[in-house]
């Protein structure tokens, strides 16, 4: 393959080339993905369920692993990375997630902190070791995310919004080069997913990172998404500007027409 | 006009002819159990009588044989409970690991912890200490040995079963930081079982504390052993003294397990 030659060298760029996966020999649930992101900024992911959105983001920090394809990100196929590699390109690539996934029974300081998890030796983790530069670094993203004085808190006694507003501060504790959100509105309230988009969209301008969201409410992608890639049945059928997606390129990736209003 | 009737039945008739017929091989294995087991009438009638004349024996209660040796046997049969606890863990743990299907994904690892695990659960700990006061002569050890070897089963059986039923989320969120194996363990396998883990082994212990005052009996230390020099002495009151501070040590282990266990969870 020569793809690796003409990638940009920006660190968080992120090529997808061919990518394929199936739970099940000969169902293939992605079907050959290229995207290509090197670009700041929100772009969302809109498809239906069960279309692939989610197993794509996980693909990109092998959670899942895929069939087959390329990732490069770093000058390396992520594809291929192995143990202490893939670790080590793992702690660049945040990720929020639908359920917030935070350890419930972790104050909410040290939920932000286990972002640091994979700069650290597990001897550290076990004693608690963190650096003074992760703990003030940890303090100021609960700041960011307005939870300062929940800080010690259990987390499973914050609400749904302010669990999701750990979860991405702890994402942004990595020190990501690219951020991924799996469906990280649709478990919220319509105020509280807006604010948590406005949350996404401050950090991906303030870091410079690229955010993929994953999002089927397609209005509120269209209101924070600067490039939207929209996906049916395992391939993507829109790449563009937010602009650019009509009640015909909706059609084609929902089906149907009766809830287009 | 005739109504068309749903028709709907639990069972078949052949599953009904199947389900009563289970229920005639009980009935018929019972009537055919108690005709084996040949119960003396003579012994069975004469059972309360006998039950009355041991408690004349045992009353009253020796108090003054607790300091000549029921105490420091019952501080020993404490000891052989929480150390046997103790060891138990340091073989558990990895076994509840290896037995975990969302920690270690490999079915040869589940099969050995499962061997381990049901070897030690298939053996009662008054058999085991038989084993080990064999191989380490009477006393403590043996006595610790056998608990720990019972308890192995129990604790990682239950420790893995709670391994098994933890949320998923936080764990695949840790290894998305980049975390190592060994970290996620740490911080997103360990706070989750934590209160099954201290449950289990508290449960565990306050079984121990019954189990190893019988340990004696095949010489494994302990109260056991005084109580069966006192029964083999015929020495009804000082039995009575050994079996109320068995009953008065059981309680207080109750007690003192309920009290942690409010304060962990």
């Amino acid at each position: 393959m020569t793809a690796a030659t003409d990638i940009s060298n920006a660190p968080n760029a992120l090529k997808i080339l061919g990518l394929q996966k199936e739970y099940i020999p000969g169902k293939p649930i992605l079907k050959g993905i290229n995207i290509e992101i090197n670009t700041p900024g929100i772009i969302a992911i809109i498809g239906p369920s069960g279309t692939g959105k989610s197993t794509l983001l996980r693909c990109i920090n092998r959670l899942i692993e895929p069939t087959a394809g390329e990732i490069i990100f770093h000058q390396s196929n992520l594809c291929l990375a192995k143990g202490r590699q893939l670790r080590q390109l793992r702690r660049h690539v945040g990720m929020v997630f639908q359920e917030y996934n935070l350890v419930e029974r972790l104050s909410v300081i040290e939920n932000v902190l286990t972002g640091r998890l994979g700069y650290m030796s597990a001897w550290q983790a076990w004693r608690r070791k963190f650096s003074q530069d992760d703990i003030d670094m940890a303090f100021q993203l609960l700041e960011a995310v307005g939870l300062t004085e929940h800080a010690n808190k259990r987390a499973d006694s914050l609400s749904g919004g302010q669990r999701q507003r750990v979860g991405i501060a702890r994402a942004v504790m990595q020190d990501p080069h690219i951020l991924l959100a799996d469906e990280p509105t649709s478990s919220l309230d319509p105020k509280t997913a807006v604010e948590i988009m406005e949350l996404l969209e401050k950090f991906a301008e303030e870091k410079n990172i690229p955010t993929l969201v994953n999002i089927h409410d397609v209005n509120l992608a269209r209101r924070f998404a600067k490039r939207m890639i929209g996906m049916s049945d395992g391939i993507v059928v829109y790449d563009g500007a937010p602009e650019g997606i009509t009640d015909d390129h909706l059609k084609q990736i929902y089906g149907g027409e009766s809830w287009l209003v | 006009m005739t109504t068309t009737h749903s028709h709907w039945q639990r069972f078949t008739l052949k599953q009904k002819l199947s389900r009563y017929s289970v229920y005639l091989i009980l009935l018929i294995a019972l009537l055919q159990s108690i005709r084996t087991v040949e119960v003396i009438p003579e012994f069975f009638y004469d059972a309360p009588e006998q039950m009355a004349d041991m408690f004349t024996r045992m009353w009253p209660i020796d108090f003054a044989f607790y300091s000549i040796s029921v105490h420091d046997a019952m501080i020993e049969t404490l000891n052989i409970a929480t150390l046997g606890t103790l060891v138990t863990l340091i073989f558990a743990l990895p076994l509840a690991l290896m037995n975990a299907s969302n920690v270690v994904s490999s079915p040869f690892s589940h099969w050995i912890a499962r061997f381990f695990l049901v070897s030690s659960r298939s053996v009662n700990s008054l058999v085991w200490a038989l084993l080990f006061v064999a191989i380490f002569g009477p006393g403590v050890i043996a006595g610790v040995l056998a608990i720990a070897f019972r308890s192995v089963g129990f604790v990682g059986k239950l420790l893995a079963e709670a391994i098994e039923e933890i949320n998923m989320g936080p764990i695949e969120a840790l290894r998305a930081t980049g975390a190592s194996w060994a970290s996620v363990l740490l911080k997103g396998y360990w706070p989750q079982i934590l209160p099954a883990f201290f449950s289990i082994v508290l449960f565990r212990w306050d079984i121990n504390v019954r189990e190893s005052a019988v340990l004696g009996l095949v010489g494994a230390g302990g109260i056991g052993v005084v109580l069966n020099d006192a029964m083999n002495l015929f020495e009804w009151q000082r039995v009575a003294m050994a079996l109320l501070a068995i009953f008065a040590v059981v309680i207080l282990a109750e007690i003192v397990v309920v009290q942690i266990r409010k304060k962990l969870i």
